[in-house]
């Protein structure tokens, strides 16, 4: 039985199982694969920065859930079974991993608390729609590689399995989808009829639409030096040789100038995206309660913590497939070293399969490492007042965003005209003049901000001082 | 190109379902117990007073007009940037020079913003702090003179 056979039978058209068309159980199995990894990982994900954030603060986490000890037999009321006699007095550890699918299905079972002054339309909207784009996201992400070394086919799935829709749209979508998730929070602050909540609403979608847009542009900026918004191209585009020059090595963006550039503003826009911190005003605990979840409880609070986590892994995904070459273990072209080095072609033959067949595990990789990251951060950074989060926003990361995007633009037509060469030169000029430029701005304005000499939060009140009435204890 | 599309279709519809399914599992399968207390909007243990619907600061009204007005300036620019790299070098330098002035037209919008002082966020300098400094002068002025307490008394 040929499985790719079947598969591509589904892809061409053909009926699958039970006489339903095959193009639609193709996407029903392709959906499966990928939001079924999602809802399998974010709990081993939530158990993960539980366990990372102790051993930074020197504790040690959730370590038991899970653990089952085995006696010598299983007792019921009436009649025990005898245990294989390997199990006697084993201890089976899960090294509480089974923490987060224990706290879920407790969460499922806690009371439900409805708030008598909510919106009750809009309240139960909200967690949904704060976890839809989280699983939507996924819908054009390639996490296997789109096309098979050496063009013979022999077994490989990924390029009918991956992405769920090749669309010509890739990079829109995401963009799309990752905006709706501001819905979900504003419309929970607001239907909650708390005061805290309708704050912590507002904040995070000011902030979400904020960094949105530098998210976009530096989006834009990987997009122009493609030439498509498709995922695959992208990914295609990052296998090129290195700066054009090295084709030994693969030409994934964080390794250019500019693609560095997009790639720190993209990290930064996508931790505020996600809430996360030190971006995490929306829920800052000492001044906002919950923040916008507040009156959550139960599975619907569990709702939005998922949906955050879901959307760090997923965006973490769009980072590895934009910046970090998609499903590519190492940044090396074996096909050309096998090509170049006919001595030792089978090596490099074998590494292109294992780099082919491997792609899923090294996509989920830089996945975690994005991840990994994101916990580094909390546990590092103190988080952000909300006029350094808006000054990051509009005044550091859009310009530069903004800059990046031009030397990109200068950057073709300079190579197009004055070569390669010509090209880097450009670009490289570009970059010092819009920073210099950027630079003498920045001083400007901050010469203008600070025209009174001062900071401060408040610098002035401007209330009448009360003043305080004395008793003088000679006239009483 | 439908058919390009459908998987998109089901992916929502899936992820719908799960979320649906979330939300309502919650409610249908725990207990409720209302009590008043319990029903009442928590905020910090004080007993809430009227309604959270209030009036909320106009900066977020702004922030969110600036995102819609720099939000379409880029969507205005992606249909371009499919087609710029590939393009002849004819078309290459004139669409460059026209996306140029554009985004010069930006950077000056974006420049005005910032001047105007519309994405300061600290109140110190976002509330004319030289009338709230001649204000706060004019306040301490008008104030009697404050009565000698005489140490060591009572």
């Amino acid at each position: 039985m040929n499985v790719q056979a079947i598969v591509e039978g589904w892809a061409a058209g053909g009926a699958g199982p039970l006489g339903i068309p095959g193009p639609l159980v193709l996407a029903v199995t392709k959906v499966m694969l990928v939001v079924g990894a999602v809802l399998t990982l974010v709990p081993g994900l939530i158990w993960w920065e539980r366990r990372l954030l102790s051993w930074m603060q020197d504790r040690i986490g959730p370590n038991r859930t899970g653990t089952i000890t085995f006696g010598t037999k299983i007792a019921f009321r009436f009649f025990e079974i005898p245990l294989p006699k390997f199990l006697h007095n084993r201890k089976i550890r899960t090294f509480g991993l089974l923490q987060p699918i224990a706290d879920g299905v407790k969460l499922f079972f806690k009371e439900d608390i409805t708030p008598a002054t909510i919106d009750r339309k809009v309240y139960f909207i909200a967690p949904a729609l704060a976890l839809f784009p989280a699983f939507a996201l996924g819908g054009t992400l390639p996490w296997g590689a789109s096309h098979v070394p050496f063009s013979e086919i022999a077994g490989g799935l990924y390029h009918i399995l991956t992405p769920i829709a090749d669309v010509e749209i890739g990079i829109l979508y995401v963009l799309a989808i990752s905006s709706l998730g501001a819905y979900g929070v504003i419309l929970a602050g607001w239907a909650s009829n708390n005061k805290y909540s309708l704050m912590g609403g507002l904040r995070a979608s000011a902030q979400v639409i904020s960094y949105e847009l530098g998210m976009g542009v530096s989006l834009a900026c990987v997009a122009l030096a493609v030439g498509s918004l498709k995922m695959t191209e992208m990914v295609r585009a990052q296998e090129q040789p290195l700066w054009g020059g090295l084709p030994a090595v693969q030409n994934w963006f964080l390794f250019t100038p500019f693609g560095f550039v997009a790639a720190v503003i993209f990290l930064i826009c996508i931790i505020a995206e996600t809430n996360r911190a030190p971006f995490d005003l929306p829920e800052a605990e000492n001044e906002l309660i919950a923040g916008y979840h507040t009156e959550y409880s139960s599975m619907k609070f569990a709702v939005f913590f998922m949906g955050e986590y879901a959307a760090m892994f997923v965006l973490s995904g769009v980072f590895a497939t934009v910046f970090l070459g998609g499903p590519n273990l190492m940044p090396v072209n074996w096909a050309y070293l096998a090509d170049a080095y006919p001595a030792a072609r089978g090596a490099f033959e074998g590494m292109a399969w294992v780099n082919y067949w491997l792609g899923p595990l090294a996509f989920l990789a830089k996945c975690a490492a994005g991840i990994t990251f994101f916990i580094w951060l909390r546990a590092t950074l103190p988080r952000l007042r909300y006029d350094q989060l808006m000054t990051l926003g509009w005044k550091v990361l859009l310009p530069a965003a903004v800059a990046n995007f031009i030397v990109v633009g200068l950057w073709i037509v300079a190579t197009e005209v004055y070569g390669p060469l010509g090209g880097w030169a450009a670009m490289l000029g570009a970059f010092a003049v819009l920073g210099v430029l950027y630079m003498n701005f920045a001083a400007a304005t901050k010469a203008s901000v600070l025209a009174t000499g001062r900071r401060g939060v408040t610098m002035v009140d401007p209330s009448p001082r009360r003043s305080v009435k004395m008793v003088d204890p000679n006239k009483a | 190109m439908a058919s390009e599309f459908l998987p998109i279709l089901v992916l929502m519809t899936v992820s719908a379902v799960i979320c649906a399914a979330m939300v309502t599992l919650s409610w249908v399968l725990g207990p409720k117990k209302t009590t008043p207390y319990k029903s009442s909007p928590y905020e910090c243990g004080v007993a809430p007073q009227g309604d959270a619907k209030e009036r909320f600061p106009i900066k977020f009204y702004l922030v969110a007009i600036l995102f819609v007005l720099f939000d379409i300036e880029v969507v205005f620019l992606w249909s371009w940037i499919t087609v710029f790299k590939d393009a002849p070098l004819d078309f290459k330098l004139f669409s460059g020079a026209v996306v140029g002035v554009y985004m010069i037209l930006w950077i000056i919008g974006d420049a005005y913003v910032m001047k105007i002082g519309a994405l300061d966020w600290d109140e110190a300098t976002s509330l004319a702090p030289e009338k709230l400094l001649a204000d706060a002068e004019a306040a301490r002025a008008a104030l009697p003179a404050p009565v000698p307490v005489r140490q060591g008394g009572l």
